[in-house]
């Protein structure tokens, strides 16, 4: 354990974290908005707009994160100069969450979608039978019933993007898994301690969060 | 509510004339997107002739582009045979009825579920050298990692395939005197496997991108041939991702079109145990 009794390597351990949780959250909100107004496109009556979010999922769904990630420093920052900051790591950093939260909106809007499909169809007939518009329907009926089937599906994903934003550290933010490499390269005898630390963070952090969102899911589940 | 016209009414001639105008609207900041996108690319000279015309060349295709996805390829199935056999032995074990093989089978999963991939692929390849002395071949760093963390997620959706063949299977079984691994074995696996196929064809999907962790380590699969080596040729990274993400969604698009006939295929038999659990279906569809 003298890795960690360091009080350099624990501010080290705390500040690739605080990066996991910074890429987070801040995809995570990005994300949900992104996914959700994707959903409402590929449900909505105007076909350009059901033909744009359905390009958006199969574009970013198949392709791997990394790739995307990629795309993101060396081609939009080195060759095409989208830069986010002036400052080179705070760049990074947001070149990451343009990466994650493109990629996971499109898994929100599945979710969302696979969720307004267990709505049944009588609760939006008889929102349109009150003469409620596409909208009116969607935000005061289906949305609410909705939003509770997918609160399960959407930890899920939660859970999957913080696993992912160690990509991140592809692009040169020192997150998790680089620091984990880092230590590993400057401690070769204490290999499986920093493992197991780095892993049971991991694990630390996302079972109670699995957990937590099962027991959500049941609590506001709708019961039919 | 899988019609989604039952959200809203047959357009009459209002609503026409709005859906017009939105869809026009629309189109309008489409095409100024597009534009912007064009005009940045134009900019920065990324239409240049020389960018795109290696990708015409038989021979950045040989050099580059083919071996990188032969690579891609056999790791996502090699890895994709070793998921199905680790998630097919530990699913059994957490169902077991001995504590001492449940416990630990059912810590196993959870702890390779939630730990990333990338972790497990940098302990794998900078970690194991120190223990072992001897350095870690990058294909085996992704193939095991790979395997760990589909294996995983396999586990839940068999277990959850297992439980949903009905009762009778199993009271059937024992009535003609099956011992508990014979259930197992003859009755249980098989149409669990059956149930599952769909959710194992799309899991394909993941394997095959996530072998694009690989890059990070070098390990010479298509990100690192096409993104990587290829453009240190010739300086045409932003034409090369474009190619390579077509590559990618071109594959990853027909299995999951595979997969979904596949799907329908076996409804459509009417397998009594297509009673998937939900939950595992939706792990596959998360993204991890």
């Amino acid at each position: 354990m003298h890795v960690f009794t360091d009080p350099e390597n624990q501010r080290a351990y705390l500040a690739a974290f605080g990066w996991i949780l910074k890429l987070t959250g801040a995809s995570a909100v990005a994300a949900l908005a992104l996914g959700v107004l994707l959903a409402a496109m590929r449900v909505s009556p105007i076909p350009v707009l059901r033909g744009f979010g359905t390009a958006w999922v199969n574009i970013f769904r198949n392709t791997p994160l990394t790739l995307i990630i990629f795309f993101c420093y060396f081609g939009l920052y080195v060759n095409l100069g989208v830069s986010l900051s002036a400052d080179l790591v705070r760049n990074n950093f947001w070149l990451g969450v343009v990466g994650l939260s493109a990629y996971t909106a499109a898994f929100v809007c599945e979710a969302v979608r696979s969720g307004i499909n267990t709505v049944p169809a009588g609760q939006a007939e008889a929102a349109r039978a009150l003469g409620l518009t596409f909208s009116q329907t969607l935000r005061l009926v289906v949305l609410p019933q909705a939003g509770r089937a997918v609160v399960a599906p959407l930890g899920s994903v939660l859970i999957a993007l913080t696993k992912n934003t160690t990509i991140v550290g592809t692009i040169g933010l020192i997150e998790a898994s680089n620091e984990m490499k880092q230590l590993i390269n400057d401690h070769g005898d204490a290999v499986i301690t920093i493992f197991l630390v780095f892993g049971g963070t991991f694990v630390a952090l996302l079972v109670p969060t699995g957990y937590f969102f099962s027991w959500l899911a049941n609590r506001l589940a709708v019961r039919r | 509510m899988s019609d989604i016209s039952v959200l809203y009414d047959h357009p009459g001639p209002r609503a026409r004339a709005r859906n017009r105008i939105l869809t026009v609207c629309f189109a309008v900041v489409l095409a100024a997107l597009l534009w912007f996108i064009y005009a940045r690319f134009n900019a920065k000279d990324q239409w240049a002739a020389a960018h795109w015309n290696p990708f015409l060349k038989s021979s950045v295709w040989k050099q580059f582009i083919l071996p990188g996805l032969f690579q891609t390829l056999s790791a996502a199935l090699v890895a994709m045979v070793l998921s199905l056999a680790f998630g097919l032995i530990f699913a059994v074990g957490r169902l077991s009825a001995h504590r001492w093989v449940s416990i630990p089978a059912g810590a196993a999963i959870e702890f390779c579920r939630a730990v990333p991939l990338l972790l497990l692929m940098f302990f794998l390849f900078f970690g194991m050298p120190f223990l072992t002395h001897k350095p870690f071949p990058a294909f085996w760093a992704v193939v095991i990692a790979l395997t760990l963390y589909n294996g995983s997620v396999l586990a839940e959706a068999f277990r959850a395939g297992i439980r949903a063949v009905p009762r009778g299977q199993s009271e059937a079984a024992y009535a003609i005197g099956l011992r508990k691994h014979q259930l197992m074995r003859y009755i249980l696996v098989p149409q669990a496997t059956r149930a599952m196929l769909p959710v194992i064809v799309s899991q394909l999907v993941v394997l095959n991108k996530d072998t694009a962790l690989g890059y990070i380590i070098a390990f010479p699969e298509l990100l690192q041939r096409g993104g990587n080596e290829l453009t240190a040729n010739y300086g045409n990274v932003v034409a090369a991702a474009i190619v390579l993400a077509a590559i990618y969604i071109a594959i990853n698009g027909a299995i999951t079109i595979f997969a979904g006939w596949l799907d329908r295929r076996l409804a459509a038999r009417g397998s009594r145990s297509t009673a998937r659990a939900e939950a595992a279906v939706l792990d596959v569809a998360t993204g991890g």
